[in-house]
């Protein structure tokens, strides 16, 4: 036996994908450009509740170079067609049906009403101008308390309410804990918040895009989709095509965290239009549209009371929340806020446990998954209120947590939720964290701040985390009325030159999976990790799969590679035994090579893909093949959890917060490649803190989004964000045979009640119990000046695109 | 994000450049570095017929000594104004000022020039050019002229430009060996100033002999803090009068109001950076 080559699970390789998607020498969406191609743009409702009275499109269609203008009665006369919500969350939700292009009312502001249809971009902007619709202005239903109030005016008259949904969980009808009233009533201790989840915007780096080439009976679709074998299906479904005469094709796409796992009205859209046509179109949005027509995130009132015991022990945990859905349901929709019912619990060992959601419509952007789904918002929720519990205790709040939380024995363990976490270890990930922090001499420092009045406080943030990843088993997911499975495909083509080419239904958008996938199969099959080539995202090629979002790629996807490369081997090992005269009990398989036992004789795996590929000798009754495919159907989630320790500096005398430090250890079990998870833990953590201190997309009065450029939608940069220092335990997963966990979606669940928590405890002298989000400046200053947080008002000042005002002249 | 048609000029002149915005009427604009008129272009907020490109122009560019002054060019680039030796010797305030815009890929298109015309409150320059006594040489069809900075900002996006007028050059008086620094307060690093405290200071022996304070985004165009310049002159450069000045910063000031801040917040604001800002300059 050959001693083991280096393995390459494990190694921090740069990832193979990077050269090309740093410099931008590849296949975006956009760059595509096909023979007599035409170009789409969208006139959108610049209102947020109407009724459109009449659309005039004859001057549109006089404009240089345009060919067709269309209305949403153009492309659907039937008022039939209604983009996809794959997640009814109860038998009786209300879904309003969501046109392609408006049709009768508008109801956000952004929503699509007509199609121009030219030879350039430029000219179809142009066009735009032209068409003239007639508004009637329909009250305006924003913000959620006010759309769930008696007599509140409707979104959607037809529905009869604004209340889509409500959804709810009991343990003591789940059978899984006590009642939660009994145990808030009957304790010493009980702390009741009200927290908001602002909505955000999921800011992917490149705009969404479509193409639809139907000049062949199989109608070609591009788009920048993180979801293309779900796309592909939705599309016929949704329009009614044949689904064997659609190929969708996902080429690089420039990042999505959930804001491109859609069906969206324009690719719909695209695909009528091109028909309708028999040309090619292109449709490419700029930032502007997709600020206010690409889906929101999070957005929710969450009303939460923990009861305790004197002792800190948890008695009970009750959520009632409110999720503002927007105008319409997305793909996922009420899913969202539903995810987070089973992670309120979160680590720690709740006897009573109820959740309610209440999901809402609004005259707003449709909200959906963005990084994390449901799971950011509980865990924020609930590290929240456990810092408060801690206060009211006058517990440190580590100490609270550690008595509540499942210690590492006592794994596997079944939550108050009804979820089996397979394993974890608090306690390891927690003294790690504890010590790369030095948390007791920042405790000793903050006391010395203040004992001295420093006009800068210092504040420490603690979130304990866990989640539920790598969606999913498919039988949950029917549990829970999801409109598909959880599983994932791979295949292994054995190429006659020894070449390997793997096949995965997982569709990367910026994630690494050829890299990591790479590592995955020369480990496997012991070939070079150049030999490898990774197909995804044309389902020409990859004909089967359910993409990417929820870090479900690995644990999934990933272990779909695992068991395609394990029935390649087992194909294998017959034709080798064939060729050395063996028996195949009798052949050992290490680094590529099959040896048999206790002699010299071996043979290679690449030779053996060679002598199948010529079928000239192979045993009776074997195919000339080694190329295998497998699906996997995960039988639990993964539940990655971490500690996560921030140290913020609140300037008491401007409300300016500075993130000083911040320590993440994180359990993401077994790790395949630790510069891929560096990455997605840096670029989770900026998200994350960029919720709790800088960004929100905000509405006035009228329905208008008045953040809608990066002027005023603050992204932090790199200038922003503190060195992140960043470790980790492995408590390999049992669930799967890698021992893997997501990672896609972690820091960003975790860091945001970090930060927050720490602000407060910067502050809480000062009378301060909580801070909304963001935590900009001035809130920050007057919940210190007020013991209380309070905004301002909108209104006008310099700085930001949206102040411009071109009456006034002036740019230069 | 496709600006809607426009014809473009480039002349290669100041006289030709006036004489194209005098033929192009009123709804010709001016470009600059265009770091703020191409996003407006781009979203359509403005629409003008006829775009006069400035980058053509050389007598535009470049720095130079005029004895009592420094003279910057309306077309050098705030990189350049950065690094300049003359700036930096004579206007420290306003390299001080300059370094904290934008960002280095905005830094190197934008103009000090274009900066000042586009009149933008939030704007980091409009305060250092207030605080220096700057003077603005503008050229229209009537020949130069010279406006002083008091006079040449007039509103929100509003200069006393005419449509036909091009922003020449800045004269900005020397002021060699003193003591500055720009206090910019924003949410994040690429953001517009919420508000932000221009200061510049000569000390001598102990006290300080002269003050200039200029306050950016705290009314509709940038503002003087006369008040805490006066609070400071012929006092020691000390903590207490530092602090006892600043308290004057607000004084008269009606600033607007956004998300960011509300009138109480930014008020308060000016006040407390307003002694950091001369804190600051006066530890160099």
């Amino acid at each position: 036996m050959t001693a083991m080559a280096e393995p390459e699970v494990g190694r921090a390789r740069v990832r193979k994908e990077d050269e090309r998607l740093i410099a931008g020498r590849t296949r975006w969406t956009d760059n595509i450009t096909l023979p007599g191609m035409v170009h789409m743009a969208l006139l959108r409702s610049p209102t947020a509740h109407a009724r459109i009275s009449a659309i005039d499109t004859s001057a549109a269609k006089e404009m240089p170079g345009v060919i067709a203008v269309y209305t949403g009665d153009d492309l659907d006369p039937g008022g039939e067609v209604g983009m996809p919500n794959a997640w009814p969350i109860t038998p009786d939700q209300k879904t309003p049906r969501r046109p392609m292009l408006a049709q009768g009312t508008v109801n956000f502001a952004g929503e699509a009403v007509a199609a121009v249809i030219a030879r350039s971009s430029a000219e179809a902007e142009d066009a735009l101008a032209e068409i003239d619709v007639d508004y009637e202005d329909l009250p305006v239903v924003l913000g959620l308390d006010n759309a769930v109030a008696d007599g509140a005016p409707l979104v959607h008259e037809d529905l009869g309410t604004n209340t889509s949904a409500e959804w709810i969980f009991d343990s003591a009808e789940a059978g899984s804990g006590g009642d939660v009233q009994q145990a808030i009533s009957s304790s010493e201790v009980v702390v009741t918040r009200r927290f908001r989840q602002q909505r955000l915007v999921p800011a992917f780096m490149e705009p969404r895009s479509v193409v639809v080439d139907p000049t062949a009976p199989q109608l070609t679709m591009w788009s920048a989709t993180q979801v293309p074998h779900i796309l592909k299906t939705m599309v016929a479904m949704t329009l009614g095509l044949p689904e064997h005469q659609v190929r969708v094709i996902a080429p690089d796409v420039g990042g999505g965290f959930g804001g491109k796992l859609a069906v969206t009205p324009e690719e719909c859209a695209a695909v009528v239009v091109a028909q309708k046509l028999g040309k090619p179109v292109k449709w490419t949005e700029s930032r502007s549209e997709t600020m206010v027509a690409a889906h929101h995130g999070r957005d929710q009132m969450q009303d939460i009371t923990i009861s305790a015991s004197r002792d800190g022990t948890v008695t009970g945990l009750k959520v009632d929340l409110l999720a503002d859905m927007g105008a319409y349901l997305g793909i996922v929709g009420g899913g969202v806020p539903v995810l987070g019912a089973f992670m309120f619990n979160a680590i720690y060992k709740i006897p009573a446990y109820r959740f309610s959601c209440t999901t809402v419509l609004t005259n707003t952007t449709l909200t959906d998954a963005y990084r994390g789904a449901g799971r950011p918002e509980a865990t924020f929720g609930i590290e929240r209120i456990m810092d408060e519990l801690a206060a009211e205790l006058g517990m440190d709040p580590m100490a609270l947590r550690e008595k509540n939380w499942i210690a590492h024995d006592e794994f596997p363990y079944t939550t108050v939720s009804t979820l089996t976490y397979d394993s974890g270890n608090y306690e390891a990930a927690t003294a790690k964290a504890m010590q790369l922090f030095d948390y007791d001499g920042l405790r000793r420092e903050q006391a010395e701040r203040r004992e001295r009045g420093d006009k800068v406080q210092l504040g420490i943030g603690i979130s304990t985390f866990t989640e539920m990843c790598g969606l999913a088993p498919s039988r949950v997911l029917g549990s829970l009325d999801y409109g598909a499975g959880g599983w994932e495909h791979a295949a292994i083509r054995m190429l006659p030159t020894g070449k390997v080419e793997v096949v995965t239904g997982a569709s990367p958008h910026g994630q690494g999976h050829e890299t990591a996938w790479s590592q995955i199969v020369a480990d496997q099959l012991g070939v070079g990790f150049d030999d490898i080539e990774i197909l995804h995202g044309d389902t020409q090629s990859s004909h089967k799969g359910l993409d990417t979002y929820g870090s479900r790629s690995l644990t999934v996807g990933g272990i779909a590679v695992v068991k395609a490369a394990e029935k390649v081997i087992a194909k294998a090992r017959t034709v080798a035994a064939h060729l050395m005269e063996a028996a195949e009990e009798d052949l050992e398989f290490a680094d590529g090579t099959f040896t048999v036992r206790g002699t010299d004789t071996s043979t290679a795996i690449q030779d053996v893909a060679l002598a199948v590929f010529a079928a000239h000798n192979l045993p009776d009754g074997v195919e000339p093949t080694l190329d295998s495919e497998a699906v996997f159907d995960p039988e639990n989630f993964s539940f990655p959890h971490g500690t996560h320790l921030c140290a913020t500096e609140v300037d008491t005398e401007t409300g300016r917060v500075r993130l000083r430090s911040y320590v993440c250890v994180d359990d993401i079990g077994n790790v395949i490649n630790p510069l891929i998870v560096e990455g997605q833990m840096h670029g989770g953590l900026a998200q994350g803190i960029a919720q709790a201190l800088y960004e929100e997309a905000v509405y006035d009065e009228f329905g208008t989004l008045t953040s809608g450029t990066f002027a005023d939608y603050l992204v932090p940069s790199a200038m922003d964000l503190p060195s992140f220092t960043t470790d980790r335990t492995e408590t390999a997963a049992t669930s799967n045979p890698l021992g893997v966990k997501g990672v896609g979606e972690a820091g960003t669940i975790a860091s945001t009640p970090a930060v927050v928590n720490a602000v407060v405890d910067a502050v809480r002298h000062r009378g301060v119990q909580d801070i909304e989000m963001p935590l900009s400046p001035m809130r920050v200053w007057h919940a210190v000046h007020q013991g209380n947080a309070a905004a301002g008002t909108e209104g006008e000042a310099g700085g930001g695109l949206g102040s411009i005002d071109p009456a006034h002249g002036g740019a230069q | 994000m496709i600006p809607a048609p426009f014809d473009y000029v480039a002349p290669s002149t100041v006289d030709e450049a006036v004489r194209a915005l005098a033929d192009a009427g009123e709804d010709a604009k001016v470009l600059a570095g265009g770091q703020s008129l191409l996003p407006v272009l781009r979203m359509r907020l403005a629409a003008p017929t006829t775009v006069v490109d400035l980058g053509k122009i050389g007598e535009l560019t470049g720095v130079r000594d005029e004895g009592d002054a420094v003279v910057i060019g309306a077309m050098t680039t705030h990189y350049d104004v950065q690094r300049d030796p003359l700036v930096h010797d004579h206007a420290l305030l306003l390299a001080r000022a300059t370094d904290t815009v934008a960002d280095p890929q905005v830094r190197h298109r934008g103009t000090f020039g274009g900066s000042l015309a586009h009149a933008d409150p939030a704007g980091d320059l409009l305060a250092p050019a207030l605080a220096l006594d700057a003077e603005m040489v503008i050229q229209g069809t009537g020949g130069r002229r010279t406006v002083s900075a008091a006079e040449f900002f007039q509103d929100f996006f509003t200069t006393s430009l005419a449509p036909e007028d091009i922003l020449v050059e800045v004269r900005v008086p020397k002021h060699t060996g003193w003591a500055a620094h720009y206090e910019k307060f924003n949410r994040v690093a690429q953001a517009w100033s919420m508000v932000a405290v221009a200061a510049t200071v000569r000390a001598e022996g102990g006290s300080i002999a002269e003050a200039r304070i200029g306050l950016t985004n705290m009314a509709s165009i940038p503002v003087r803090a006369t008040a805490v310049e006066q609070a400071l002159v012929g006092r020691p450069a000390d903590a207490e009068t530092i602090r006892a000045a600043a308290e004057h910063a607000a004084d008269g000031t009606s600033p607007t109001v956004d998300g960011n801040a509300d009138v109480e917040y930014r008020q308060h604001l000016a006040k407390v950076l307003t002694g950091r800002a001369v804190e600051a300059a006066m530890v160099g």
